[in-house]
């Protein structure tokens, strides 16, 4: 290794080390008690002094997916001798199941909604951008700034008219409405991105396909598409993220059909009083799939999270 | 994958037409493409907006469609600026968002600053600390009301373990005094890696040439840090705030879940009373004003912070 002034001190580093380290246990452990919380019993899950080593129970992942009700003794005999795994468990509590509880309904309009607006967000900013990267759009400056404005917004203000608008249109609390919804709030992270990404591609690629005698498409979805890919998805993970995690309009312009997961999932109640193991189980599916995804970003996190304005 | 699905429909595009389509001038095609996404926003964004305006100077309430809709001018207007309480949830909101921006700032660059020792496994450590700022706002916040139960939650447990009081004697989301400062560590929790992402950005885009010149000239460390490291990270630093300040301006999601506004009024945001106003009282005229001074806040905030930014970019 060669000798530099600026290369900190093995004692140094192991030292920064230490403190980072440190500082992401911490910061981890909230998210490892969410885990560890719907795998607990709910007397384990509100156990003073709070218990680290526990008998995992799948008691709040049942509960999250079923409604149950307390059983009389006639409920008992008429049901009969429970037959599944999950069915033993919630007679242990002396309760019985009436049937799946709303949150399956919650999470596929959570992925119905989010995937929905992810595809139609990348069609139209994948084109917007590539006209404005490539072509003379007049006031184009203008036109960008514009479109990165409609972030500054906070959604409440905007969310009477828009409330009213979907009443008009019968798009209240449907699926389309939320989907239309979303990708207009995602477009300016999808057209600032992409174009960043396209940029970058040599525009001399496209210039020697129109002269083999590619049309202006066919080098578009030939040439550039294919070479834009990784920005493409990369973009496009940022945009179901969002779409995912969205709580202020999901809240106030859904109630039963288009309902999506993060405004449910803090109403979970149980029998007797708030159900966290089961609230903990729907945080945790909810949350997991985001953290993979995190780390297939890792690349793009910082450029997506400043709409492309550093990029490394 | 996309690019297969669009040259199938390409090649279903009858002949005629696909002509037509490629005869097009980039001119055409420019506005082919850039048309459906300003179309959308206009409908979705900027449509609400000027409604959103319209309806500030009347006196209309959603939950009664049947009453005249009045004309009331700047009626309502004059009443937010002069409510004692709007005063008091502005107040709310900039405890948030001081505090909300220093820790953030403070602990974050201090990572940063740390990550860049390029220590081994730093990458690994970056992408774990990450994990809180990708997760939805509002479960999250909704489980941090489970941390912070007296007696039972993990956080109370912690405080009391490091200091000895009674874990059951506190509670940080009932009492006047600590809820604010319990919407303030969450946020930090959640979103200290923005800050730290963008400080990282910054410090790793120092070239190493400057520092060994210092170097040469015997500047200490201690100089170095301030005269090279300090400067020449600020653009990415106020980058950072700007961000932040802006989306806590906003702030709704995490803190309607943590505390819901309270206890009393005490973590009331701007957009918390906001949402209250439009959508619990129904006033829609009053909150529609309510709407735009906050829009035109942040904006003009914005701008002028944006200026400044850029005099520092010049330096």
């Amino acid at each position: 290794m060669s000798f530099s002034v600026t290369e900190p001190s093995a004692r140094t580093k192991w030292f920064a080390g230490l403190l980072v380290v440190g500082y992401a246990i911490v910061t981890l452990i909230p998210l490892l008690w969410i885990i560890a919380t719907g795998f607990k019993s709910p007397a384990d899950s509100i156990a003073y002094p709070p218990v680290v080593v526990f008998e995992p129970t799948l008691e709040g992942y049942v509960n999250l997916f079923t409604d149950r009700t307390r059983a009389t003794e006639g409920m008992l005999e008429e049901a009969g001798p429970p037959t599944t795994w999950y069915e033993e468990i919630v007679r242990e509590r002396g309760t019985v199941i009436t049937g799946p509880s709303r949150y399956g309904e919650r999470f596929l309009n959570s992925v119905i909604i989010g995937f929905g607006s992810t595809a139609l967000c990348m069609l139209l900013g994948t084109m917007a951008a590539y006209a404005f990267s490539r072509f003379r759009v007049p006031l184009k400056d203008d036109l960008l700034f514009f479109i990165l404005s409609t972030r500054m917004m906070p959604p409440i203000a905007v969310a009477i008219p828009i409330f009213l608008m979907f009443r008009s249109l019968g798009l209240n609390d449907t699926h389309l409405g939320m989907i239309l919804l979303y990708t207009a709030v995602n477009l300016s992270l999808s057209v600032w991105l992409l174009k960043g990404f396209i940029d970058e591609i040599p525009i001399e690629y496209e210039e020697a396909a129109l002269i083999d005698g590619y049309t202006r498409f066919q080098a578009f979805y030939k040439v550039v598409l294919p070479q834009a890919a990784t920005g493409i998805a990369s973009t496009a993970i940022f945009c179901l993220i969002f779409a995912w995690n969205e709580y202020a309009f999901a809240v106030l312009l859904t109630s039963g059909n288009a309902q999506t997961a993060p405004p449910f999932i803090p109403t979970i109640i149980g029998v007797a009083g708030k159900d966290w193991p089961a609230v903990a189980a729907g945080a945790t599916i909810f949350l997991v799939p985001v953290m993979v995804f995190t780390i297939l970003l890792r690349k793009h996190l910082l450029r997506g999270i400043t709409f492309g304005a550093v990029r490394k | 994958m996309t690019n297969h699905a669009i040259e199938s429909a390409a090649k279903q595009t009858p002949d005629g037409l696909a002509r037509r389509i490629r005869g097009l001038s980039d001119r055409a095609i420019a506005w082919i493409f850039v048309a459906p996404t300003i179309i959308l926003l206009l409908a979705v964004n900027i449509f609400p907006l000027i409604w959103t305006i319209r309806l500030s100077f009347t006196n209309f309430r959603v939950n009664r469609p049947n009453k005249d809709v009045e004309w009331v001018g700047l009626r309502n207007y004059e009443r937010i600026l002069s409510d004692s309480d709007i005063w008091n949830t502005m107040q709310a909101t900039a405890h948030f968002l001081i505090w909300t921006i220093v820790l953030q700032v403070l602990i974050g660059f201090t990572l940063a600053y740390l990550i860049n020792k390029k220590f081994k496994g730093n990458d690994l450590w970056t992408t774990i600390i990450v994990f809180p700022m990708m997760l939805s706002p509002a479960v999250v916040g909704n489980f941090w009301t489970f941390l912070y139960q007296p007696q039972i939650g993990l956080f109370n447990y912690a405080i009391a373990f490091f200091t000895g009081a009674d874990p059951a004697s506190f509670s940080m989301i009932g009492d006047v005094h600590l809820a604010p400062w319990a919407i303030v560590i969450a946020d930090t929790w959640m979103w200290t890696p923005f800050v730290m992402l963008i400080c990282l950005a910054g410090l790793r885009s120092i070239p190493d040439s400057i520092y060994e010149a210092a170097e040469c000239d015997r500047a200490s460390k201690w100089r170095q840090f301030w005269t090279i490291t300090i400067p020449m990270a600020l653009p990415f630093l106020m980058l950072a705030v700007l961000f932040r300040g802006i989306e806590n301006f906003k702030m709704f999601d995490l803190v309607v879940q943590l505390t819901g506004g309270g206890p009393g009024n005490t973590t009331t945001l701007t957009s918390i009373d906001l949402k209250r106003e439009a959508f619990e009282r129904w006033r829609t005229g009053y909150s529609s004003a309510y709407a735009v001074i906050l829009f035109v806040t942040v904006f003009g905030l914005a701008s002028i912070y944006v200026k400044a930014l850029n005099k520092v970019k010049e330096r």
